[in-house]
């Protein structure tokens, strides 16, 4: 059997590379399946939407597989899926981002056309309203949605005031009033290849990787790229906020109940991540699911989560029960809250937690989609090849004590925010 | 690469599929049983899921606590699938932990206690289940769909099975059930990884041999009647977008036909995937896509093809466009069927499909779970020479044998057509 620290990604395995102008290449290579993955991020989020046009980034990365100055839409898609090759490109808070996928012998044709569409959209007007039509109906469909809307009501609440509380997806008005000029100006302004991150991972060495990128995109220059915007500070709930999201006709209620939580590269991330695996994960669903779904019946699902990225994150739980035991579910999680800030966790938990940390590595790094967003993760928020390999180490120095303060640290069950979606 | 691959059935009828793939110190051991919602008749529909659930209830040497924390203390991962045909339960595990994997299941082969509190309390975790599902619009429409489509066929019902039986099944119809079907003849063992097959092999015998063989189970022999023209319902529901599911008679996947029409859905509506870990690809070049999307009668379509044991169905489902009524979306759609029933496919359009088959294959071997996951569900519907020769045999379609199946499979008279229609 081989040894499990050699397969995980390292320095020796790890190529990185940063263009002249500013993209930043990782390459891994695997060469147990003729495919290739190709995926990355640049720079150009909904952090820069105007809230009257909240949706522009997510709509402008949408619209880059529409038409270019060469090629339509048919012709895009017909290049890639002749070739059962994939190319999507979508839009988060900060960055947008691409994620394509194809044999290795096509990864020419998916890196030229990720560089046509990046760089020569042509946004149509036809097609820009017929994707207009879709992310509306997107927009319909969460509306229906009681878990979207949970966990949409849940960061209007923790994140008043600031911009993550803006679904990026936006709302029906705002997507409405984004013009053809809007995407134009948007893709003019923060598209660019400086701060583009770029991971190929698969069947090919990192030499022809770097290559072919390079070949593809190293040529790209962009005027006047605009910077990316600072956070602002987030205003802290001072008291525990609750709202009830009203959808008739549904048989369940989903709800999202939490606080902030820290961001990835806070002193806390570790031992906030290893506390919320007792909390609401660990085994099924730690604590949380012990309570809710096995011991009570209440839920299907049951569990914890903490969201932590460049600015503040969020320490949540997710539930969904029938819409009579919303009550009786959210004072068991309220209780187990109250239970973790508490009492903390005991060796033995925090030691299984950890196990459970370090064993489940490899199986997060099985496929290329895998070992890219480590590599993409590696580069973010800037943890060092080194990274996975000194994993181990980085979990095992956390003790009860530090997850016990953190837990007190951010969660304080008479400040937190309480979303319930359903009938 | 070193792939050895082994076939062995034990003495007690286990069947036992091994795969060596030494790239990463990973093992995914699967068990698959053949029950699942097509062994269930009215009163008991939903029993094979639930007792699926029961299966992580622990037994007399793995309590229940004691069983999900013991494979994620040591790094793996588990879960459970319940189907139409099968049941199938694994664990991906670091390679020298997963002796854990193997004890367990030979454990709940036969062990499991179906604990009456237990059964209690999980009663109303699959009846939230099934609420979740409810909230889902293409849920109610396609529960309605196979209601309708399968009146004397198991198929009639969905997996979870219905609440009135929910809510009234006993203890014992569980247990009984699960006794009936959890046998090792009834049984195959697939694991991929990092390991040595002869070793492997060894405790696997060691421990699931002492587990009697049991006698087969009594299957329902109600295979379902030829429809008779082309049936059409509705259902309501809160929302605003509405969604028309129009589904045709399929073959099982052991029939020759499923070949020529796995690339004639891969043209209709883009290749369907039936691998479990590694997503599709895009379908906006499809006839289907550039006839409804294109041309804004739709906001989304797709395809969706199954490997089943017994015949079942294939359905296109439309996501209507806020503008468009439902009807035109099926006209549409009948004028793409009857291009596909008139006009020969071209050749391209065929290497076009064995292409986009094969990048699927390729993206599905990444990963050693869908490995393990390969070898056991070929075996549930055909077997695992059917995965083996899979691309060989879509290699083979002709065009003429796509326009034949084409004429055969896409009849308006044997078609139901489903219409969400939204409330507001």
């Amino acid at each position: 059997m081989s040894h499990s620290n050699v397969s995980l990604p390292g320095p020796d395995d790890i190529t990185r590379e940063v263009l002249s102008n500013g993209i930043t290449i990782l390459t891994r290579s695997n060469f147990n399946s003729p495919s290739v993955v190709v995926t990355g991020y640049f720079g150009a989020g909904a952090l820069m939407d105007p809230d009257e046009k909240l949706g522009l980034a997510e709509y402008t990365s949408y619209a880059l597989m529409r038409g270019t100055k060469t090629r339509t839409f048919d012709e895009i898609y017909n290049e890639l899926e002749a070739v059962g090759a994939s190319l999507g490109f979508s839009s988060g808070v900060h960055t947008s981002g691409f994620n394509g996928r194809s044999l290795v012998e096509d990864l020419p044709l998916l890196l030229n056309l990720m560089s046509e569409v990046l760089m020569a959209p042509a946004f149509p007007k036809a097609e820009m309203e017929k994707l207009r039509a879709q992310l509306l109906t997107g927009l319909a469909i969460r509306a229906q949605d009681t878990s979207d809307m949970a966990s949409m009501v849940f960061d209007g609440i923790l994140f008043k005031g600031h911009p993550y509380s803006r679904p990026e997806d936006g709302y029906p008005e705002t997507v409405q009033r984004i013009k053809r000029s809007d995407l134009v100006g948007f893709h003019h302004d923060h598209y660019g290849p400086r701060g583009m991150v770029i991971a190929v991972v698969g069947a090919v060495t990192a030499e022809e990787a770097i290559r072919q990128v390079k070949r593809a995109l190293g040529g790209w220059q962009v005027k006047g790229q605009k910077e990316v915007l600072e956070l602002p500070v987030l205003k802290l709930l001072k008291k525990t906020v609750s709202r009830h999201h009203r959808i008739p006709g549904k048989s369940q209620s989903d709800m999202v109940i939490g606080t902030n939580g820290p961001r990835r590269l806070d002193p806390e991330f570790m031992s906030a991540s290893l506390g919320n695996n007792i909390l609401g994960q660990f085994g099924m669903m730690g604590r949380i699911g012990e309570v809710v779904r096995e011991k009570s019946g209440l839920a299907y699902y049951a569990y914890s989560s903490i969201s932590a990225g460049t600015g503040p994150g969020s320490w949540e739980v997710s539930a969904g029960v029938n819409p009579l035991n919303v009550k009786k579910a959210l004072e068991l999680i309220q209780d187990e809250l109250k239970r973790f800030v508490q009492e903390g966790v005991s060796d033995d938990e925090l030691a299984d937690s950890k196990a459970n940390f370090i064993g489940r590595l490899p199986l997060s790094l099985e496929s290329n989609g895998g070992v890219a967003n480590a590599l993409l993760n590696i580069e973010r928020h800037q943890l060092g090849l080194e990274y996975y390999r000194h994993y181990s180490s980085l979990v095992n120095a956390v003790g009860r004590e530090e997850v016990l303060n953190t837990a007190r640290k951010f969660i304080d069950v008479n400040r937190l925010a309480i979303a319930v979606a359903g009938p | 690469m070193n792939n050895t691959f082994s076939k062995t059935t034990l003495s007690n009828g286990l069947k036992v599929f091994l795969k060596e793939i030494h790239t990463a110190p990973i093992i995914s051991s699967w068990l698959w049983y053949r029950v699942g919602s097509r062994d269930e008749v009215p009163g008991h529909t939903g029993v094979s899921h639930w007792v699926e659930h029961m299966q992580f209830k622990g037994t007399p040497q793995f309590p229940a606590n004691v069983l999900d924390k013991s494979i994620s203390r040591e790094g793996g991962t588990w879960n459970a699938f319940t189907y139409m045909d099968w049941t199938a339960y694994f664990e991906t595990m670091p390679a020298d932990k997963i002796d854990l994997a193997l004890r367990l299941e030979a454990d709940r082969m036969v062990g499991s206690q179906f604990d009456p509190t237990e059964v209690a309390s999980e009663r109303t975790v699959i009846t939230s289940e099934r609420e979740g599902n409810e909230n889902e619009p293409l849920f109610l429409l396609g529960e309605a769909i196979q209601q309708t489509a399968f009146r004397v066929h198991p198929y009639h019902h969905e997996v979870i099975g219905d609440m009135a039986d929910l809510l009234t099944m006993r203890r014992d119809d569980l247990y009984n059930h699960y006794r009936t079907f959890y046998v090792p003849s009834n049984a195959v063992m697939a694991v991929a990884g990092d390991f040595d097959s002869q070793s492997m092999l060894g405790r696997i015998r060691e421990l699931f041999e002492p587990v009697p063989a049991g006698s087969e189970p009594t299957r329902l022999a109600r295979p379902e009647p030829a429809q008779k023209g082309e049936v059409r319902l509705s259902i309501e529901g809160p929302g605003e977008t509405c969604y028309v599911q129009v589904c045709y008679r399929f073959p099982p996947a052991s029939h020759p036909d499923f070949f020529p029409l796995s690339v004639l859905d891969s043209l209709l509506a883009g290749p369907s995937n039936l691998n479990m870990f590694s997503g599709g690809i895009s379908n906006k070049t499809s006839r289907l896509y550039r006839a409804l999307v294109d041309k804004e009668v739709a906001v989304s379509v797709h395809g969706g093809a199954q490997a089943t044991i017994d015949p079942f169905l294939y359905g296109i489902t439309m996501t209507i466009h806020p503008k468009r009524k439902p009807e035109d979306a099926l006209a549409a759609l009948d004028k793409e069927i009857q291009r596909v029933n008139e006009e020969k496919v071209s050749k391209e359009e065929i290497s076009r499909a064995i292409k986009q088959a094969r990048a699927l294959f390729a993206y599905g071997s990444e990963n050693i779970t869908n490995q393990g996951f390969w070898m056991g569900y070929a075996e549930m519907f055909a077997n695992y020479e059917w995965f083996e020769t899979y691309l060989d045999k879509l290699a083979s379609v002709t065009v003429k044998d796509v326009q034949r199946v084409a004429n055969e499979y896409f009849k308006p008279q044997s078609r139901v057509v489903g219409t969400y229609v939204p409330l507001g």
